[in-house]
C-alpha cells in the first residue's frame, strides 16, 4: 500500500506502476489533524470532478483520479514529467466516521475531510468542587 | 489515529527508511526554489511552442508568466499551509516562492502569447515569431 515514496517529477517514466491492469501515479500529500478531524490535501492536476473515484472498503480510502491524455501537436522536446492517472490507497482507523467523509477539488487539488467519530474527539471533564 | 502502514517488520523498517529519506529532502534549502519546479513539458510545431507544468493548488493570480525574446520565465507562490491546531502527519506537497526560467528554441511572437490554468495544468501557447517561421523562397526562372 504505501510504498517509498517518490515524486512525480523525480521518475517521470518508471514510476508509474500497476492497479487494476492500468499504471498510475502516487499523487503527493498532505496529511493535517485536527482535534475535530483529518484533512489530506492530494496533488491531483488535470483530472476533474466526474474523473475522481474514492472508495472506502476494509478500513482502506481508495482516491483515483483519471486524467486525459494531453498533447499538443507537434515533436516533443523536453519531458521533465509523465501524465497518466493517479491513484493512493490510506489505511483509515477506526476513529474515523466514515459516513460524514467529504471531499472536493479545486485548482487541481483533491481535499477530503475525515471528521473523526464522537468518541475519538477529546473531551474536557470539569471537576466539580466537593 | 490515522495509520498509514502496517506493521509487519519489513513496513517498519521501509518507515523508517522512508522517514529518513523524506526528511533529507525536506531539509534541503528551500525544496521548491532551489531546484527545477514546476517540471516542464515542452513541444513544438511549425508555428508555435508549447509549454506545459503541473501546479496544483495555485490560483491564476498567484502565478505570473513572463516572455522576453526566446526566455521563458514562469514564477509564482504556493499556498503555504498554516496550521493553527493541526499536527501535521505528511508534508509531501510542495509550498511557497519558485522560479523557472526556460529557453525557448525560437524567438516567439510575445503578443500573442496565451497563457491557461486549469485544474491545476498551466499551458502556454508561444506562436513563433515572423522571423523564426519557415519561409519557402520562390525560385525565379533565369
Amino acid at each position: 500500500m504505501e510504498n517509498l515514496e517518490l515524486s512525480k517529477q523525480q521518475n517521470a517514466h518508471t514510476e508509474s506502476e500497476r492497479l487494476r491492469g492500468g499504471s498510475f501515479y502516487r499523487p503527493r500529500v498532505d496529511i493535517l489533524e485536527s482535534e475535530q478531524e483529518l484533512t489530506v490535501l492530494a496533488d491531483m492536476p488535470g483530472t476533474s470532478v466526474d474523473n475522481i473515484e474514492i472508495e472506502f472498503e476494509n478500513g482502506q480510502l481508495m482516491i483515483q483520479g483519471k486524467v486525459e491524455p494531453r498533447r499538443p501537436s507537434g515533436t516533443c522536446l523536453l519531458q521533465e514529467y509523465g501524465v497518466g492517472n493517479f491513484a493512493r490507497t490510506f489505511k483509515v482507523g477506526d476513529h474515523i466516521d466514515i459516513k460524514q467523509i467529504k471531499a472536493d477539488y479545486a485548482d487541481g487539488v483533491l481535499r477530503l475531510t475525515l471528521p473523526k467519530s464522537e468518541a475519538a474527539k477529546p473531551r474536557k471533564i470539569s471537576v466539580q468542587a466537593s | 489515529m490515522f495509520s498509514l502502514q502496517s506493521s509487519s517488520p519489513f513496513d517498519l523498517l521501509r518507515r523508517e527508511m522512508d522517514q529518513v529519506l523524506f526528511d533529507t529532502l525536506r531539509t534541503w534549502p528551500s525544496p521548491t526554489a532551489a531546484r527545477s519546479y514546476p517540471a516542464l513539458n515542452i513541444w513544438e510545431d511549425e508555428g508555435a511552442i508549447y509549454v506545459e507544468a503541473e501546479l496544483p493548488g495555485l490560483k491564476h493570480d498567484q502565478l505570473e508568466v513572463v516572455v522576453l525574446g526566446s526566455e521563458l520565465t514562469i514564477k509564482g507562490q504556493l499556498p503555504v499551509q498554516a496550521p493553527e491546531q493541526s499536527a501535521i502527519h505528511r508534508k509531501e506537497r510542495p509550498e511557497g516562492h519558485f522560479t523557472r526560467v526556460a529557453h525557448l528554441p525560437a524567438e516567439v511572437d510575445t503578443a500573442k502569447v496565451q497563457a491557461v490554468l486549469k485544474d491545476g495544468v498551466l499551458t502556454i501557447t508561444l506562436p513563433k515569431a515572423e522571423a523564426a517561421l519557415p519561409r519557402k523562397i520562390a525560385v525565379a526562372a533565369h
